[in-house]
């Protein structure tokens, strides 16, 4: 007796459902990237897009591999692993060999995430992990950095046999915070601003990745407190930095705008596993990232630090939880509080 | 017959079924500090098997005379002997190995493999069956160390015992000479081990079954 267009519903709870799923949330951050993503294609021509689809087919493959095997449509449908491996692709170099790109792909997920549990388990940000197996890994393919160049020349070093060197044939060029930190060479901000300078893939183009984390924020998808603090703290940092001795230290515009700070900032900081769940927490990790990234960067020996801001701030987030809970109403204080 | 059959099965024991590393987990302090290469894993199982054969057989002849309450202490007596001479041994016959062993050569003195053993096994049962057990598990430590040794010398600088295998152009995987490749490795291989155990026990299962419907 059931009615076509039933007036009254009858049906155990709940009734009311969240329109945000998983892979709702995670078509908003593709959408997001996408952007950033082409403006990189552009630049580094169609090798960067091949490095891409590389780290995206490791990533995915190991998430097959390893999920239960009658779920392997649902593991692979919520679209995470496809986005850890997009998102370790943007933080490479677009001349990695592909098979290392691969590999890090693999990492990414196997290491990164499967092995804690699956997603929303993991403690880092799997993506970073890739990224930092990777830098341990090959330190010097991963700091060859390209200038761009023409869109359909495909570095040769990419198809490198596995296991194998790749040689870069093309033009290389130090990247923007390289250049800083090494010969003190400021690069032009409208460089900075769309992203025609040496880097990662998606990391260059600063306007891009702030529209992307806009229509994040609009579709309520990511927590405003995280980029904004992050961002906030380094450019105070940088600011006072830059005022004690202006020809030492680079400048709070080309400290957001350099590197993967954006990136970081915007699209791995903010990974709901991976960063606190209270208000208080949030702001904590945030400014912890910040201060960290202007750290490395300037007295550290690395040019870059947005990834290990992140990943040292990821291990603190339990702790960062467990201090920041807010007192369970009708409680009475703790004798120690 | 029955006896030959035992002294067999303490063997593959520890080769295998209950291999210190790999399935106890013990003894990782050496495991992970020396077997950047596989011939460094080498001498330190050699080394270990060594020590934990001569104390097994020590330890198992004079179990009736040493007093419950210091056993430790003369079980660290007896080891640590024949870690001396392990040590003078080395230095004298390989000089370059037992510099790059440095320090971890007088530390098999503290393997909790080896104490283990004595405690569990040794002092517990006759000569033949200590030797049988003491053969296993060293063999079993010998082996994980220069699987272990093996694999990251492959990876990390492209040889395995100093050959070089895929020429000129090859790539060195930076991390897997470095401690972190020590502890990836081991976690990769502890996992295809339990993943092994998991299907035989899978297996184990099924043939049980099947035999009760029979």
């Amino acid at each position: 007796m059931t009615q076509k267009d039933p007036k009254l519903l009858i049906q155990p709870g709940p009734q009311l459902r969240q329109q945000m799923t998983t892979p709702v949330v995670m078509r908003d951050v593709w959408y997001a990237l996408t952007p950033a993503t082409l403006a990189g294609i552009w630049f580094f021509g169609l090798g960067a897009f091949l490095v891409l689809l590389a780290c995206i087919a490791g990533a995915v493959l190991v998430e097959w591999y390893f999920a239960p095997e009658e779920k392997r449509g649902y593991f692979l449908g919520d679209g995470t692993a496809i986005l850890t491996g997009w998102l370790l692709g943007l933080t490479l170099p677009p001349a990695l060999p592909l098979w290392m790109a691969f590999l890090g792909g693999v990492v990414a997920v196997g290491i990164g995430k499967t092995i804690w549990g699956g997603m929303g388990a993991n403690i880092f940000n799997p993506a970073l992990v890739g990224r930092a197996f990777l830098l341990a890994t090959f330190p010097i393919a991963m700091t060859t950095w390209t200038a761009p160049g023409d869109f359909f020349t495909i570095p040769s070093s990419l198809f490198a046999l596995p296991l194998m060197t790749g040689v870069v044939d093309t033009v290389t060029q130090a990247s923007p915070l390289g250049m800083m930190k090494f010969e003190h060479i400021d690069t032009p901000f409208i460089d900075l601003l769309f992203g025609n300078t040496s880097g990662s893939l998606g990391e260059t183009s600063g306007l891009l990745l702030i529209l992307g984390g806009i229509y994040l924020w609009w579709r309520r998808d990511l927590d405003w407190r995280i980029p904004v603090g992050i961002i906030g703290t380094a450019v105070i940092f940088s600011l006072i930095l830059f005022m004690v001795d202006a020809d030492r230290y680079p400048g709070p515009v080309f400290t957001v705008f350099s590197g993967g700070m954006l990136l970081g900032a915007i699209f791995m900081a903010t990974d709901p596993v991976t960063s606190p769940l209270t208000r208080k927490g949030t702001w904590i990790f945030a400014i912890g990232i910040g201060l960290l990234v202007v750290l490395i960067r300037v007295f550290g020996g690395f040019p870059e630090g947005i990834m290990y801001a992140i990943l040292l701030m990821n291990a603190a987030t339990p702790l960062i939880d467990m201090y920041t809970q807010p007192r369970v109403f009708g409680r009475e204080l703790d004798q120690n509080e | 017959m029955a006896k030959e059959q035992l002294a067999y099965d303490e063997f593959m024991k520890g080769l295998w079924r209950e291999n210190p590393v790999f399935v106890q987990v013990l003894g990782l302090c050496p495991l992970l500090a020396v077997t950047n290469s596989a011939i460094n894993g080498l001498a330190m199982g050699l080394a270990s098997f060594f020590v934990l054969l001569g104390s097994s057989i020590l330890v198992s002849l004079f179990k009736s005379y040493i007093p419950k309450q210091v056993r430790i202490s003369c079980f660290i007596i007896i080891i640590a002997t024949f870690v001396t001479v392990v040590d003078y041994t080395l230095a004298a016959a390989l000089p370059v190995i037992h510099k790059e062993l440095g320090a971890f050569i007088p530390l098999i003195v503290a393997n909790c493999l080896i104490l283990g053993r004595m405690e569990a096994f040794a002092s517990r049962n006759t000569l033949r069956m200590s030797v049988a057990d003491a053969f296993g598990m060293g063999a079993g430590f010998l082996f994980a160390l220069v699987s272990l040794g093996a694999v990251r010398e492959i990876l990390g600088v492209g040889e395995i015992f100093g050959f070089a295998l895929f020429g000129a152009n090859f790539e060195p995987w930076v991390i897997m000479i470095l401690p972190p490749g020590g502890f990836i490795t081991l976690g990769v291989m502890l996992l295809y081990f339990n993943w092994l155990e998991e299907k035989k026990n899978k297996i184990d299962k099924q043939l049980a079954t099947e035999d009760g419907v029979n």
